[in-house]
């Protein structure tokens, strides 16, 4: 009997990142191809490693995958890339492709056992939540070793003797980390936007109207503190509910609008009657909310409960507000 | 500045008689829920849970629940709006949510 042995395929890879990932990264940021960018699952090798070289656990989303690599400088590893379908490893744990089952899958099908002489991978810890480590130590003979949050810690870790400290296992939610979520949530905008300038302008054309200006970027400034000004300054915007946070400073922006359009006591002449300024206050507020409420998904600390309990408070209201503000902008307009 | 979200919310159990103090759940909770105290596993920060679930997968001795989900607003509208389970899955493109 003949036993048919698999090729080792091993594809390496480099610490650097060149022009195109880092141009791929950004448009990621900004929604282009962002579902789309995937990197091959399998086994990949940065510098020459050899059999005691450490394997580290990535997912197949090109910016994890480079967000990992570009901190290898210097450092002999493979890394075992698991299929994700193109999702981070945190999300991806999350639904459990970043999981045991693909795992031990990925371990069997790259032979690890024949590229390495050690038996252990290091797994980034934000992909517990899809990783049982005593399975995968039950069934592949690895031991799973949960490295630091985040892939910049990983030298110091490994030169600790895989040891993560306190502080490289806590998530964070820098300014720096908010804004650059902010991008996407714009972009996510688009759509509805257009969609409401469409409504808008068909008001006008029925005589319904005039929409014009102050409505226009009286709705682009909510949109603005919904998906970048709350994110950005969350954590120093009083209370805890995101869409709360976003209702403050959008209460703010309407009274902003308001005041530039003569409702205050110097100009004094007002160039809106009282049911559209009162509009503009139940509106404007409401818009920024349910964006800012969004931005749970991208927070890295919400639960599902909390943003449960938020939402059964925060739609109605929302709702409520919205419905009642446009009542009072048709009317104004049938006066 | 620290993050906080709502008090008094997350389902995360821990029962006490089951932990070995292993210490499984300290190295992979990424808010620092969990403190080892009398060789025992304890919730020191509850209110600081995401209910990702990692300390329940990660358990050898179930001692651990929660009720996992996502912390994703715009997940739980289009579970409303489908009828379905809240999951984290922003391909549609059309989603506000930026987590995946």
């Amino acid at each position: 009997m003949e036993i048919s042995t698999r090729e080792l395929k091993i594809m390496p890879t480099s610490s650097k990142l060149t022009f195109n990932d880092v141009v791929g990264t950004w448009k990621a940021r900004w929604g282009i191809n962002r579902m789309n960018y995937t990197v091959e699952p399998g086994l990949y090798s940065v510098g020459k490693p050899n059999r005691n070289s450490p394997v580290l656990v990535s997912a197949n989303y090109k910016m994890s995958f480079d967000s990992l690599r570009k901190e290898l400088d210097g450092v002999e590893a493979w890394i075992l890339v698991l299929d994700t379908k193109g999702i981070n490893v945190w999300c991806a744990a999350g639904k459990g492709t970043f999981g045991t089952q693909e795992l031990l899958n990925r371990i069997a099908v790259v032979q690890l056992e024949k590229v390495v002489s050690h038996s252990t991978v290091i797994v980034p810890q934000l992909g517990a939540p899809g990783i049982s480590a005593h399975v995968v130590a039950k069934f592949s003979g690895f031991k799973v070793v949960y490295g630091p949050v985040r892939a910049r810690d990983l030298k110091e870790f490994i030169q600790l003797g895989m040891k993560a400290t306190r502080e490289m296992r806590t998530v964070k939610f820098t300014t720096y980390d908010r804004l650059v979520l902010t991008p996407v949530e714009l972009v996510g905008t688009f759509k509805v936007s257009l969609m409401i300038f469409g409504v808008l302008f068909l008001l006008n054309l029925l005589g319904l109207g005039p929409f014009g200006l102050v409505d226009f970027y009286g709705y682009m400034g909510s949109v603005l503190v919904g998906c970048v000004l709350t994110p950005v300054l969350l954590p120093l915007i009083p209370g805890r509910a995101f869409a709360w946070k976003g209702w403050m400073l959008g209460f703010i922006w309407a009274i902003i609008v308001n005041v530039l359009n003569g409702w205050n006591e110097w100009t004094a002449v007002p160039q809106y009657s009282i049911l559209k300024a009162l509009g503009y206050i139940l509106i404007l507020p409401s818009v920024a909310a349910f964006l800012a409420m969004n931005f749970t998904g991208a927070s890295t600390f919400t639960s599902f409960s909390g943003v449960l309990k938020e939402m059964r408070k925060a739609v109605p209201a929302i709702i409520i507000s919205l419905v009642l503000g446009i009542i009072l902008l048709l009317v104004n307009s049938f006066i | 500045m620290t993050n906080r979200y709502l008090k008094d919310v997350a389902t995360l159990k821990l029962k006490s008689d089951q932990c070995t103090g292993c210490g499984r759940c300290l190295e992979v909770c990424p808010h620092n829920v969990f403190l080892i105290e009398d060789r025992k596993s304890v919730i020191a920060d509850k209110d600081r849970c995401m209910e990702c679930g990692a300390c329940v997968k990660n358990c050898p001795f179930n001692a651990l629940e929660v009720k996992p989900g996502v912390g994703c607003a715009f997940a739980i509208i289009m579970g409303w709006l489908t009828g379905t389970e809240p999951s984290c899955d922003c391909s549609g493109g059309s989603g506000g949510g930026g987590c995946c």
